[in-house]
């Protein structure tokens, strides 16, 4: 029994130029203690699966369709209090910009206070030494002094270690991180994906990665569900999606990487840009930017179905297994040619 | 904080120089002589002179400004009045209770009326009720406060009868015929009205906008998903952060309007500053007008001192240097 098992999410959007489909039938699972990363461009409609997992969409606007269980609940159909419950409590989630993610009148401890205290009967002065525990955890220099500061005294790094602190703090079974690592420089980067990987050792959470960086999946997830379009192209094992990948937007993300050896002028793009969802392309959203693309491409969508020689590795690709398994190798031996 | 305060003393000192040497030049550029008033009409030019010097007149005004630098200095005294002899610490002494009733009451009523509002239409964006507050703060801004305030005393105050149109009862000492903390507050309510309608107006728009703008801030998402109930994230996350322009704002306007708030004073014939200081304009009677020049530049000063102050309690990433 998966921990958290999301089947044909739908987040549309209505706005005043028409209805945004931001989300279009995402499916995935997520065992406990187990890390999932979502990949994809801006506007993926990755932030917005995990946004509706949480309810955190702006109801005014969202119409959202499918099921989120979670331990035999449906997040989709919980009312607003039961979803209280459960959100900084059993499901947390860290933001991807740590400068504005943190109340700047309140202090930092009194912003874990709150998230302890909300969930736990306890007294003030026993959540301000889990909240000190946690901010020790997280790595924050001189923590007993730093409880009493305000966010602004903190770089974005640290910034981002309280986030993470105020995440935990109330021992999560699933955490959900917002691309945590975007706003922060290269050596925070690092340090932070760190921590979060051996945080997740100690505290046992399943983790849901959303990230633009194919090199922090590579590190730290244990399944990738690659979208593009609101719709999931690509899904599968971490070393499987790499050493085989079976959709053209996946080489597209891969052969785009770039390397520090390979003397280019030009760093490799997916030609065009993604398309707008307001009026999504018919049949695969890919077509337009595919170098693939066939007929039957703009006429039907292709579903998901397995690819490859593990019954878990799923792409939504038309073109024959052939030709993928011919065009992957070709991809990654050009990628191993230029590492070596 | 220390040094803060005094920087904003000195800065005070100059900008009340500036405002009272402005006032005593304009009022020199004006081609009348105020002696010619006070002394009457069947004056000679010899009497005329008499009281030119008796009332300094006959001095430049350099002279005439250093003696009421030295009168407000040494001894605390605005001066006499040119046509009462009256002193103008008493006559403004006694017309600033009238407007400071005038406007702390209408503060209060115009924020009781905007923060719920200006809060429910930010909450609630294009319903019935953002709707019809737009149409009140469309009206509210283009009305002028003579227009409402007539409008008010014609209908409460003279078809129903429901108030009294006209006059100032005093708050504690009767010092006519009626007194007392209810028939003040009988007595102000059109203005207070008046003034709430005048000022509810910007405030709504002003409080809608800014906490529309922080419900959309990154640590009002994150409070929710730590599973804080709606009426928690308003109050402690987004209340805090979007009250601080307004609260800029209601000092400003506060201090602007204990200067005088001659519109709504003349409709309602309260003798408050803004009746004083049109009255002594008429007369040519400087020092009154002086005066009410600097309680309101004090007034100003205070009250955007006291902004400051508010502003770094609420808002820790203020530090007052």
């Amino acid at each position: 029994m998966a921990l958290l098992e999301v089947h044909d999410l739908k987040t549309h959007f209505r706005t005043d130029d028409g209805i945004v489909k931001a989300v279009d039938g995402v499916s995935f699972s997520i065992e406990k203690g187990q890390t999932l990363g979502i990949v994809g461009e801006s506007g993926s409609g990755k932030t917005v699966t995990c946004l509706s997992i949480m309810g955190l969409n702006p109801k005014r606007n969202t119409i959202s369709s499918g099921t989120a269980m979670f331990k035999d609940m449906d997040l989709l159909s919980m009312n607003s209090r039961q979803l209280r419950q459960v959100r900084g409590n059993e499901i947390a989630m860290i933001f991807q910009d740590p400068m504005t993610s943190l109340n700047p009148v309140h202090k930092i401890g009194s912003q874990l206070v709150e998230a302890i205290l909300l969930h736990r009967d306890v007294s003030t002065k026993t959540a301000k030494a889990r909240a000190l525990e946690l901010l020790k955890a997280v790595g924050i220099p001189r923590a007993e002094r730093g409880i009493d500061d305000y966010p602004r005294q903190f770089s974005g790094g640290m910034r981002q270690r309280v986030m993470i602190a105020m995440a935990l703090v109330n021992d999560p079974d699933l955490l959900i991180a917002d691309e945590p690592t975007t706003a922060l420089d290269v050596t925070t980067q690092a340090q932070i994906l760190n921590l979060m990987v051996r945080l997740q050792q100690d505290f046992g959470s399943a983790i849901i990665f959303i990230t633009h960086d194919l090199g922090v999946i590579a590190e730290a997830a244990d399944e990738v569900l690659v979208m593009y379009a609101a719709r999931v192209v690509e899904r599968g094992n971490v070393d499987i999606l790499f050493s085989r990948p079976q959709h053209p937007y996946t080489w597209g993300l891969l052969g785009s990487l770039p390397r520090l050896d390979a003397d280019v002028e030009r760093l490799v793009q997916i030609q065009g840009t993604p398309p707008s969802l307001l009026n999504p392309p018919k049949g695969c959203r890919f077509h337009p930017r595919c170098p693939y693309v066939m007929n039957i491409c703009k006429q039907e969508y292709p579903e998901l179905r397995v690819g490859g020689d593990d019954p878990n590795h799923l792409n939504a690709c038309h073109l024959d297994q052939e030709t993928k398994d011919r065009e992957a190798a070709k991809l990654l031996a050009g990628m191993m040619a230029e590492a070596s | 904080m220390f040094r803060y305060l005094i920087r904003r003393l000195l800065w005070a000192c100059v900008l009340f120089i500036a405002v009272t040497l402005v006032t005593y030049v304009i009022f020199f550029i004006v081609p009348a002589n105020p002696a010619n008033l006070v002394c009457g009409r069947a004056c000679t030019p010899q009497r005329v002179k008499q009281t030119e010097h008796f009332l300094h007149l006959d001095q430049p005004v350099w002279k005439q400004y250093w003696y009421f630098l030295k009168g407000l200095v040494i001894h605390q005294q605005l001066g006499r009045s040119y046509t009462t002899r009256r002193s103008v610490n008493s006559i403004v002494g006694q017309a600033a209770p009238v407007t400071a009733s005038l406007v702390f009451g209408g503060a209060v009523a115009w924020m009781l009326l905007a923060l719920p509002v200006g809060i429910l239409s930010a909450l609630r964006p294009r319903s019935l009720l953002d709707r019809g507050a737009m149409v009140f703060v469309l009206i509210g801004i283009s009305a002028h406060p003579i227009w409402i305030g007539l409008i008010l005393a014609y209908f409460l105050g003279f078809k129903l009868g429901a108030f009294p149109i006209s006059g100032y009862c005093d708050f504690i000492n009767p010092a006519t015929d009626c007194g007392g903390p209810v028939q003040w507050a009988y007595h102000m309510f059109l203005p207070w009205m008046t003034f709430m309608l005048l000022f509810a107006a910007l405030y709504v728009r002003m409080i809608r906008a800014n906490v529309t703008e922080t419900l959309n801030e990154d640590y009002v998402r994150t409070a929710r998903a730590k599973g804080a109930p709606e009426w928690r994230v308003l109050r402690s996350h987004v209340l805090r952060n979007a009250m601080l322009p307004v609260v800029t704002m209601l000092g400003m306007d506060i201090g602007i309007a204990l200067g005088g708030a001659v519109f709504t004073e003349t409709v309602y014939g309260l003798p408050g500053l803004g009746q004083t200081v049109v009255q002594s304009l008429s007369n040519f009677d400087l020092p009154i007008t002086q005066g009410v020049v600097v309680f309101a530049t004090l007034a100003i000063i205070i009250f955007n001192l006291v902004v400051d102050l508010l502003y770094a309690w609420i808002d820790p990433r203020i530090r007052l240097a």
